[in-house]
This record gives structure tokens, sequence and C-alpha cells, in this order.
């Protein structure tokens, strides 16, 4: 368990709603639920979450603190906002989910091997390297994120397609050397730096 | 008409050599045609889409945005910001409107922001590329510029999902937005009526991590057009347009589907109406090709 994690414990005990309220994106309008479940309904993935939004906002009410933070559910949603839209209370659904999402993982007790919280770190990795994103590179380590073995039988499995997009000009092997970058590289990881600092010295206070 | 002027906001999909690169390519020609200049944010950065959210937390993302904005005010001032893809326009817009709300937020961006030598004021408005064309233009002013018409062809228009929520087309609904149906009708073709995949997503970044998941979902989405009787399926999104084309064989191999349909962007069927190449309308991009549009582009 992490330092972080265990203070966050002692320090809000056995009111888990507080604590997501004070330290999740958009924590503050768990409380509003309704229960009516039409994020459930609405959701693309939803027959494959654990615990679909409305369940997870219950739970957070209940203290299922663990329960939560561990869950696979929130790392399944495909960001398509259609629970937002029919939100009867207009609850901000989906940046809840990236928002526990989120704190699971700077607590440490996310779970490590679901494949979408594999894929998003990369994705932010790829990109805070050079400000931009290098999709040959995103591609690759998606492919081999699970290990070797399990890489090369991806990377053979998906290479009619990636021929496809190097033909039609839509991908470019070179990018591998280094590819797009922002110019004022420095510049622009001093400013994630600080946002980062700024944003740690929020949540451990 | 007088040459209109945005600052623009191309994404990391749309870079040379990257899996959107044909929708920029015929972006910039249906441009020219319509007379819009698009200043490009110089040094723009990836917004971090929809999946940024596991390594960075609130502040690091809205920084991100903040500084496309903040570059986008220094070179382009007083230019409204325009993306073309669906994720940058929805990351960019969430992040003006949540800095707007959020006093201390901003304080904190503007901080972060310093580190780079940037300042935000966040007055501009960020729009989609859409938008500028049906609010800026009209329908009708698009449809005056078409020199060949898609006569004959039958299109499903699939919106997605970012394009069309939370924020999406002033003026249309969540559940059945028309647009995408009267561009289609406007470049004289014909739009797949009730075609019911519509809004429904397609995995987005899932597809990579949850490829079968995604997949199955893509299928309704092919099915519902075939259903239809489209001979072609049309999107404003770059991810839609990746997903619903390239994974077409693995479905078909799953499923003992036998799909086969091209899947362009709005800006490829207005190239290609406006008379120009099959090249200038990016369709040597599509893995699909798009017979249709290359034998009437082709005349």
């Amino acid at each position: 368990m992490s330092d972080t994690n265990t203070s966050m414990v002692e320090k809000y005990r056995n009111n888990f709603l507080k604590e997501v309220e004070a330290n999740v994106e958009e924590g503050e309008w768990v409380k509003m639920c309704m229960q009516c479940g039409v994020c459930s309904g609405s959701c693309p993935l939803g027959p494959h979450w654990d615990h679909p939004p409305q369940e997870l906002f219950m739970m957070i009410r209940a203290g299922k603190r663990d329960e939560v933070l561990e869950s696979t559910s929130m790392w399944m949603c495909t960001s398509c906002y259609n629970c937002i839209v029919r939100c009867p209370r207009e609850l901000p659904i989906t940046h809840i989910m990236h928002g526990l999402a989120h704190y699971a993982t700077r607590l440490g007790i996310e779970p490590k091997n679901q494949p979408t919280r594999k894929f998003a770190q990369l994705f932010w990795d790829n990109l805070a390297r050079n400000g931009r994103v290098n999709e040959l590179k995103l591609g690759i380590s998606l492919y081999f994120m699970n290990g070797i073995v399990e890489g090369i039988k991806t990377a053979l499995g998906m290479a009619g397609i990636g021929m496809g997009m190097v033909k039609t000009k839509r991908m470019n092997p070179m990018e591998i050397l280094g590819g797009h970058t922002v110019k004022d590289k420095k510049g622009f990881q001093a400013m994630i730096k600080k946002a980062q600092e700024l944003e740690a010295a929020r949540v451990d206070n | 008409m007088a040459t209109k002027e945005y600052s623009f906001y191309p994404g990391c999909s749309s870079q040379e050599g990257a899996s959107s690169s044909n929708y920029l390519k015929s972006v910039n020609t249906m441009c020219e045609v319509l007379d819009i200049k698009l200043n490009t944010i110089p040094d723009w950065n990836c917004c971090s889409a929809s999946i940024g959210y596991c390594g960075g937390g609130e502040l690091p993302r809205l920084a991100l945005s903040a500084r496309n904005i903040a570059l986008s005010e220094q070179h382009n001032a007083g230019q409204d910001i325009v993306a073309t893809c669906a994720a940058c326009w929805l990351a960019t817009k969430e992040t003006q409107e949540r800095l707007e709300m959020d006093g201390d937020l901003m304080a904190e961006t503007n901080q972060a922001l310093s580190e780079a030598g940037l300042t935000l004021k966040n007055e501009n408005k960020i729009r989609h590329m859409v938008e500028v064309l049906i609010e800026d233009l009209g329908y009708d002013e698009l449809g005056k510029h078409v020199t060949k018409p898609l006569e004959g062809i039958k299109i499903a228009g699939y919106v997605g999902c970012q394009t069309n929520r939370p924020f999406g087309i002033e003026g249309e609904s969540f559940e059945n937005p028309k647009y995408l149906d009267k561009f289609i009708e406007t470049m004289g073709a014909e739009p797949v009526e009730k075609y019911d995949k519509k809004v429904s997503c397609c995995g987005g970044a899932l597809a990579f991590s949850e490829p079968e998941k995604s997949q199955a979902l893509i299928k309704d989405i092919i099915e519902a057009a075939y259903d239809g009787g489209a001979d072609m399926i049309v999107t404003p999104c770059p991810v839609c347009q990746m997903n619903v084309e390239v994974y077409q064989d693995k479905i078909n191999a799953k499923y003992g589907t036998k799909f086969s349909i091209p899947v362009t962007y709005y800006s490829t069927l207005m190239s290609v109406a406006y008379g120009k190449s099959g090249k200038e309308a990016g369709l040597d991009g599509q893995i699909i090709p798009a017979k249709k549009l290359e034998d009437i582009a082709g005349k």
C-alpha cells in the first residue's frame, strides 16, 4: 500500500464519500445521483462492467472504498458521453469515471492488469515525452504491453492492418526514429511538471 | 464572399504519416474551395484525447489544452479556434469551460503555463469545423460549389460520439442529429434514412485495448449501414473513421460477415463533389477504396 493511500485512509476514516468529493475530479457531484440507472443502461460497454456508474455511486456512499477504487469498471469507459447527456441530474459521469480511475492510480491501488489502464498510461507517457503522440511507437508499445511472446503474436495478427496504414501513408515506419514533436519541448515539459506538482500538493493536503 | 480566417488546431492524428492525414488533406482541399483560411497554431501539442486520464490528472490535462489556446491567443489573436478532430475539439472546449467556471483552476493553470512563458486569457471561441460549415457558411453556400453531384450513392451518416456529445452542434439533438445527412444531401448523394447506429459508440480508444468488445460495437455500426442500403459510410471523426474502416477483415473472420464498406470523411465527399481529384480529396488514404467516389472524381 502506498504512503498516500495509507494517509488517505487515516484522514477520511469511514467517510469515503467525503474523500471522493475532496480528491476525485468532479467528485462533488456523486451525492446528486438519484439511482435511476439511465447511465448504466446507456453505456456501450456497460454489460462488461462489474459495477456500472449508478452502482459505483451508491458504493461510494456506502463506503465501499476498496471495491470501488480497485474495480476494473471505470477503466472500460469509452468516453462516449452518452451517460452525461442523458443523466436527469446532469452529473458529469464520464469525468467522474476518469477521475476515479486517476485517483486509484495516484494511490497505487488501480487494477494493474486491466488493458485500458495499461494503454491509457502508455498514451500519457507517449504524449508527455514529445508533446505530440507518436502513433507508431504507441502501437508497438501497446502490442508488447503484455510481454514479448504475446506482443509478437499481437503484432503478427495486426500486420495486415499495419501494412494497409503504411501503404496509404497513414502510418510512417520512420516515426520509430523520433517522429513528431513540439519545438519548445523544454517549456512543455516544465509546464506539465508544474501542473503535476500543483495538483499533488492539493491532494496531499 | 470575403475570406474567412480561423486559428487551426489540427491535432496529432492529422500529422504527416499519421492515421488521419487523409482527413487533413481533404479539409485543406475543401477549405480552398470555400475560401476558408486556416492559420495553424504554431507549436501546438496533444490534447491528451479522452484516454490521457490515467497518467494525467485534471490540472496537467487542462494545461495541455490551455497551452494551445494561449499559443492561439498569442499568434492568431482574436480568431476562433477550429479543430477537425472530435477529441481535440472536445478536450479544448472542455478546458475552456472548466477554467471559466473555476477561478482556482484558472490561476493554477496560468501558473503552470508561465513555466512555458505563456499566459491564458481564455476568451476565444472553440469550434468544430462542422460548426464553421453550418453556422458561418450555411448549407446553401456549401451547395453552390458543387460541380459533380454525388448522384446514385447512398451514404450512412455516422456521427459517432464526441462530435455529438456532450456539446454537440447547436440546434441538433443528441439522439438524432441531422447535419451529416444534410451534408450528404447537399452534395447530391442520398442519406440512409433512420440509420439507427448513427450516434452509437465505436469503442473509441478502447478499440486498441479491448479489441473484441469494441469490434462487437463496430460490427453493429456497419451492419446497420448495410441494412439501410448504404454504399458507404461518412463520419466527422478520425477515431470513428479508423475504427470502422480498418477492422472489417477481423470482424469478417470472427463473425463470418462479408463487410467491405468504405468509410470516408464529410470533407472527402465535399472535395469530390467540388470537382477535385481523388488525390486532392484524400481518396488515396482509403484502405477500403471508395470506388464510387473515385469514379466520380475520375470523370
